[in-house]
């Protein structure tokens, strides 16, 4: 009862605190705001218009034609128009431009044996047909822009003559389901939601609890007969208030702004989100009792935060990385709040077919917390 | 003897190489307002963190209200106050919220909480700033605040690290007529200071130097045991006089006080003004008398050294 009775008025001094906090409590709100508007609408895996030059050799009609249907496309935008080739490339090297566009002389001759195009009867031998029609340099460095460009590879050439395009049968038939207009955002916003909850969850709580130190005030709680226990719960549960709040605002605003579906059930939303939370929270405090001071308590959340950022899922697939790598991201809490959250937002998956992540996450906490307490002694040695 | 509610038995506390505190006896009884007096590093304040069970000792026994720290260290927490030296209540909270989030840390029920914090405000002459951030407030403001803390929850002991060391002279005598008030209520008071006007209102004192007690004992015994006389001298010349006289083995010190030297002699020596007139430097018409010693005389005596003021 009297335990109760600590934990709360550590928890009310807390509220009192950061409400006096006008910046602190500022940031809660516009971080998250800023960064959501600022990946939701720059983080974006389709490459568009990715500036070209071009290298004319044959000055046809037939290659201006062509260049209109690579830029109707929209991959690449005619930026540039070199005369030679050493031109072109210095242009590449200085990054003017990321692909050049080279159309030989002979182009006519070699869109007249396309094989789409269909009109080499009787059939032409094999070293014609296997000759593509124009070349594409490409600065390959950026693996996207490089995709990007390699998807125009197989662009069909019917058009070039007025004939209505063949477009022959697919191998695959392939439908998107939960993000068919394939618009980056849908994913970007829910993962969002992680990496702002790893960031201002585990930063605040370290840095309250080191402020305290930092202050000299815990040499005086010390001497109270407040337990560490209580100590840290009183301080994490108004965290708990804010994480919910900023979970709120990003899916409210993705919702709104990047029309982010909300498909599952808001309940197991807020029970996962809970869960993380806590889990980062619990990670906040393990910092806290590592960091002598404020300064190393932000070093040791950017360690946390990066990884998270890179390794969780949010901008890369966790299939695509090496097995070490999974492994590394396999100890964050983000990885799994990651399939968590995107689950139940984007998929509506019931968190009961969720489990193994949900017990990851609470295994965490109660570890964490075990750490945390043992390591936060209340003494001064 | 009364009962002792602290007793010390050859404590000591390294941190790595330093030797902080080192064997440590000590017996403080009931009610009384006992001194630690030492300059600045002398182990006053790892002594206190050592009595409070805040460290653990590196050797030796500790009893405080009959219970032994550091093992009883939590037991003992709601009978102590302990205010630090570095004001450790929150910048950021009005005295009015500090008091209650202080309150509420010992148990108290609201209703006793009122009444108490109420109370306090009246007694530490903080009423009107009860509204205030202890972050705004001056130095005595905020030395009455943190008293007021430490003693919330009616404490039988209390410790005191340098409470008067960021506070002007009036301040600092305010407040030792609250101590005084908490003393004649019963409260046993320990308090470390560096300075010589404050060590002498203690009821008994220990002076530490470099970790070591060199000495306790009330004051009036400190004076009378220090094992030399004080001589104070008028002459001109003072300086040179000075320099001549702390050379002889039976003269501890010699500190100049405007126009007079006031020279401390061994006990060995049987009549000092004898011994000083004898000396060929002290020029034939200096006056010489015996005064009574101070507390810093018995400082220098036990330590070598002159005090931080």
């Amino acid at each position: 009862m009297s335990g109760l009775l600590r934990i709360w008025a550590v928890l009310r001094k807390e509220l009192t605190q950061l409400r006096r906090d006008r910046v602190t409590f500022g940031m809660i709100v516009m971080i998250q705001l800023i960064q959501l508007l600022l990946f939701g609408y720059a983080i974006n895996t389709e490459v568009r218009h990715v500036p070209v030059g071009v290298v004319d050799q044959s000055q046809s009609g037939l290659s201006r034609v062509l260049l209109q249907m690579v830029e109707a496309t929209q991959v690449a935008r005619v930026t540039r128009h070199f005369t030679s080739m050493e031109e072109a490339e210095a242009a590449l090297r200085a990054a003017e431009v990321r692909a050049v566009l080279i159309i030989p002389k002979d182009v006519d001759h070699r869109v007249a044996r396309h094989p789409s195009v269909g009109l080499g009867l009787p059939p032409s031998t094999d070293e014609e047909t296997s000759r593509p029609v124009a070349q594409w340099l490409v600065d390959g460095s950026d693996t996207l822009i490089a995709a990007a460009i390699k998807s125009l590879r197989n662009m069909p050439l019917a058009e070039l003559l007025d004939k209505p395009a063949n477009r022959g049968v697919p191998t695959f038939e392939v439908a998107l389901l939960y993000n068919p207009e394939q618009r980056t955002a849908v994913n970007i916003v829910p993962g969002l939601v992680a990496i702002i909850l790893t960031m201002t969850m585990i930063m605040f709580t370290s840095a309250a609890i080191v402020r305290e130190r930092e202050r000299g005030n815990m040499e005086l709680l010390i001497t109270t007969p407040v337990r560490s226990m209580e100590l840290m719960v009183g301080k994490i549960a108004p965290y708990i208030l804010i994480g919910a709040i900023q979970v709120t605002i990003i899916l409210g605003i993705g919702h709104v702004l990047f029309r982010v579906p909300i498909n599952g059930d808001l309940l197991h939303l807020a029970a996962v989100t809970l869960l993380f939370i806590t889990a980062s929270l619990t990670l906040g405090l393990i910092i806290s009792t590592i960091a002598v001071n404020q300064l190393q308590s932000m070093q040791m959340t950017v360690f946390i935060l990066l990884p998270s950022i890179l390794l969780s899922g949010f901008m890369f697939p966790y299939e695509g990385m090496p097995v070490a790598a999974q492994y590394i991201a396999e100890a964050l809490p983000a990885t799994h709040y990651m399939r968590l959250v995107r689950g139940v937002v984007l998929r509506d998956v019931a968190i009961t077919h969720m489990w193994p992540d949900m017990l990851w996450l609470a295994g965490f906490i109660v570890a964490g917390l075990a750490v945390a307490s043992m390591r936060f002694k209340k003494r001064l040695d | 003897m009364t009962e002792a509610v602290i007793e010390a038995q050859d404590v000591s506390r390294h941190f790595g190489q330093v030797q902080a505190v080192q064997g440590l006896d000590l017996r403080v009884e009931r009610g009384l307002i006992y001194g630690f007096l030492g300059p600045n590093g002398s182990g006053k304040t790892t002594a206190i963190r050592l009595l409070t069970g805040l460290l653990g000792p590196t050797r030796g026994k500790i009893n405080v209200l009959g219970l032994e720290i550091p093992r009883d260290a939590d037991k003992l927490r709601r009978h102590i106050g302990y205010m630090t030296q570095k004001f450790s209540l929150y910048d950021d909270l009005t005295v009015g919220e500090n008091l209650d989030f202080i309150a509420t840390i010992y148990g108290l029920s609201s209703h006793a909480r009122r009444a108490r914090i109420d109370a306090l405000l009246q007694t530490y002459e903080l009423t009107d700033k009860v509204d205030r951030l202890a972050g705004s407030m001056s130095g005595g403001q905020r030395q009455r605040l943190a008293l007021a803390a430490a003693v919330l929850h009616e404490p039988e002991l209390l410790f005191l690290d340098e409470p008067t060391s960021a506070v002007d002279p009036e301040n600092r005598r305010d407040f030792w007529e609250k101590l005084f008030d908490l003393s004649a209520q019963g409260t046993t008071i320990l308090v470390s200071t560096h300075y010589m006007d404050e060590a002498e209102r203690c009821h008994k004192l220990a002076i530490l130097e470099t970790g070591v007690k060199r000495a306790d004992g009330s004051p009036e015994q400190l004076m009378s045991a220090m094992g030399a006389k004080v001589v104070e001298l008028a002459a001109p010349g003072l300086r040179q006089l000075k320099k001549t006289l702390i050379a002889l083995p039976e003269v501890i010190s010699a500190a100049q006080l405007g126009a007079r030297l006031r020279v401390l002699v061994s006990d060995r020596v049987a009549d000092p003004i004898a011994f000083l007139r004898n000396q060929a430097d002290v020029p034939a018409d200096s006056e010489l008398s015996l005064t009574r010693a101070s507390l810093e005389d018995v400082f220098v005596t036990s330590t070598g050294k002159r005090a931080a003021s």
